[in-house]
């Protein structure tokens, strides 16, 4: 097959150009500029482009650079910027996976004549279901849920059936630069993390309140997050409070025990689904590496049957079937 | 098959340069600033190129500081200045440099030339390109004042056009050797007239103290001999060279609708041909051209390979959806009916194709084809 496969400058893309390249695909690599500004730092930046050009050299593969910096704007950071104005806590790689590599991308990649493109994700793509990755402390399903099966179909993750210590051995074997690289952990194009954050989004001072009675205050209103504990100006108090609202026209942040961030019901919106809307028992998923819990679906509802922490406004929500990615939305 | 037009960017070695640069390279090793004889023979080298880079650009030798580059003669020509002003298509090395000191930028027209009238009396430098690399329009020097200094960014002209009288007002001319046939990392910056340069490099005090740094022997006398062959082949590869440019551009105008060329032809260079296509995106046409052989670019050339919207196409007014679509085809003393015809051939298929896989996304639907 002709296979665009996109190359960060990581240890995962690069093998998975590698694994492609093995395999006998006639493999490009690119690289996707999407943020660029006097810093150039974080995922994109020049030092990564040249990562993933020196590995392509290695691997004897085509490289290139395409520039998605309008559309990253438009689909991630605007959306991004305005999500925390408004009280709601986003998670820009999934826009980015929506907008630019598993929608920009992949159209640019068809007009281009590529049969499918690869990424380096933890996570598995198999007849058009999306399924964990097998290391489960690295698995991306979460991040990737808005794959629908015509996607699917043209998307391949190369090292999603291999830990990451088989990717670094694979890439040392290989003698690849990017063997020893440490993973990104920040958002790409806030590479200096909250205070680039705080640099981004307009904000406000806020008080905190439990019970009708301020207790706190916090810096900036809108950065504040459900189940939020630190940071609240709250001193050492002997019982441990927990953000349970964040209303930001009246800069206000309600606090209380845990027992109170509880609940059983969580729901969400704009949801997309693998293979058709789910209805019934599934497993659910409220952040990046967060724990799995058990309930009940139906019409943009979910019933746990335990209760769990009450999910911020914003954050995806992804629904499973095992291993199987069924879709999800944002929670409400 | 391989279609190179991409001229601008670098143009292929001159044989006479690379041939002259043979003997510096192997058994004549000397450093020129030395007092033996080894070291005398590089001196000599060194002077005679000198001699033949002020004949052609018609300056007396020891007006010739040889650099390591357009960008390095650009930067020379302005840092120190306390107030320098260029026009707002000019290329990167000059207008970073520009912005740097602490100068301003003045607007231009339709094809890239500036506005006269716009540029400020006060200036203490006034820094215009002769031939811009990206359209390739040539800018007649403007008159400055008897307390400013002229600059010029001819590293495009070289090849097209006589630089000795195109740019016999300018005080400061810069000039490259990768664009005419020599080799890259060369170049030089003329400084004469009321020009004073502050260096960008002190050490050894080389180059009248005004470049320090042991000469690149072997670079200088490549560059030498290529501007020697370009002046001296000049106006028959400009004739020669401008037919195939026609015909390309003709060619393209005539097979893809909405297609423009950027900037009327009686203002440009004979090498350049810069094109609009509605409805696609140079990024992908230009991964298709490079599949079916054809190397060009979109604007100009970038440190990280990605497609920046051009700066020259937003001075002259393009607007930003049309400028996505650009197309830099340049072509060069070698160029020849093969690229021409190869380029004729892979271009409007490959902007249908792009057309046709874009669906609605094209803004021109007098641009599809089945």
């Amino acid at each position: 097959m002709k296979v665009l496969c996109a190359m960060s400058g990581g240890v995962d893309s690069s093998v998975a150009a590698a694994m492609l390249r093995d395999d006998g695909h006639d493999v490009t690599g690119v690289t996707l500029k999407l943020w660029g500004g006097p810093s150039d730092a974080g995922c994109c930046s020049v030092a990564d482009v040249d990562d993933a050009r020196r590995v392509a050299q290695q691997l004897g593969i085509h490289h290139v650079v395409f520039g998605f910096g309008d559309e990253f704007m438009a689909g991630v950071v605007e959306p991004y910027v305005a999500a925390w104005a408004s009280g709601r806590t986003p998670n820009p790689c999934i826009e980015c996976n929506r907008t630019i590599k598993f929608d920009r991308l992949l159209r640019r990649a068809e007009q281009l004549g590529f049969d499918a493109v690869a990424t380096g994700h933890h996570a598995r793509s198999v007849d058009g279901r999306l399924l964990r990755g097998v290391d489960a402390a690295k698995d991306q399903s979460y991040v990737l849920h808005m794959l629908d099966a015509a996607r699917l179909r043209r998307i391949l993750f190369p090292i999603g059936s291999m830990t990451k210590d088989e990717v670094r051995a694979r890439a040392a074997a290989l003698g690849l630069r990017t063997a020893t690289k440490t993973d990104s952990q920040e958002v790409c194009f806030l590479p200096g993390g909250g205070r680039d954050r705080e640099a981004l989004v307009a904000t406000h001072a806020g008080v905190v309140v439990e019970n009708d009675v301020v207790v706190g205050s916090v810096p900036a209103v809108e950065l504040v997050t459900i189940g939020q504990r630190r940071g609240l100006g709250l001193g050492g108090s002997a019982m441990p409070r927990y953000v349970l609202d964040v209303d930001v026209p009246t800069r206000t942040v309600t606090v209380g025990p845990i027992e109170a961030l509880l609940t059983d019901v969580v729901r969400i919106e704009g949801a997309t689904w693998a293979r058709g809307e789910p209805n019934g028992v599934v497993l659910v998923q409220s952040s990046a590496h967060g724990r799995v819990a058990p309930a009940s679906y139906a019409d943009g509802v979910l019933h746990f049957v335990e209760p769990v922490r009450r999910v911020a406004p914003g954050q995806s929500v992804v629904l499973y079937d095992g291993d199987e990615v069924l879709g999800g939305g944002v929670a409400t | 098959m391989l279609g190179y037009l991409d001229h601008a960017a670098t143009t292929p070695m001159r044989p006479s340069a690379a041939e002259a640069m043979i003997p510096w390279l192997t058994e004549r090793f000397g450093n020129p600033s030395g007092g033996h004889r080894v070291a005398q023979a590089a001196r000599r080298a060194i002077d005679e190129a000198r001699d033949v880079v002020a004949d052609c650009l018609g300056c007396a030798p020891r007006e010739v500081v040889f650099t390591g580059g357009g960008t390095e003669g650009d930067n020379l020509a302005i840092f120190g200045q306390p107030s320098p002003v260029c026009s707002a298509a000019e290329h990167h090395a000059v207008l970073h440099a520009v912005e740097r000191a602490g100068g301003r930028t003045v607007a231009v027209d339709g094809v890239g030339r500036v506005v006269a009238a716009d540029i400020p009396h006060d200036a203490s430098l006034v820094s215009v390109m002769l031939a811009n690399n990206e359209v390739g329009t040539i800018t007649p020097l403007p008159s400055v004042g008897p307390d400013t200094v002229l600059h010029t960014d001819a590293v495009q002209a070289v090849t097209w056009l006589d630089v000795a009288s195109a740019a016999a007002a300018a005080d400061l001319v810069t000039v490259t050797g990768h664009k005419i046939g020599g080799p890259q990392g060369t170049g030089a910056l003329v400084v004469r007239g009321k020009a004073r340069v502050e260096p960008l490099l002190v050490g050894g005090g080389q180059e009248q103290e005004r470049r320090s740094g042991t000469h690149d022997v072997a670079g200088i006398v490549g560059f030498a001999a290529a501007l020697r062959a370009c002046t001296d082949t000049r106006e028959d590869t400009v004739e020669r060279v401008g037919k195939l440019r026609d015909r390309l551009a003709d060619g393209l105008l005539a097979s893809i609708p909405g297609c423009w060329e950027s900037g009327s032809r009686d203002t440009k260079v004979a090498g350049i041909c810069p094109l609009l296509i509605e409805g696609i995106e140079s990024e992908a046409l230009l991964f298709l051209l490079d599949e079916a052989g054809v190397c060009a670019t979109a604007a100009s050339s970038c440190a990280s390979g990605a497609l920046e919207p051009s700066h020259v196409l937003a001075a002259m007014g393009v607007p930003r959806d049309l400028a996505q679509g650009s197309l830099r085809l340049s072509l060069g003393w070698c160029s020849t009916d093969a690229d021409v015809d190869l380029a004729l051939d892979v271009i409007p298929r490959a902007v249908a194709h792009l057309r046709g896989e874009t669906g609605g996304d094209g803004p021109d639907p007098r641009g599809r084809r089945a």
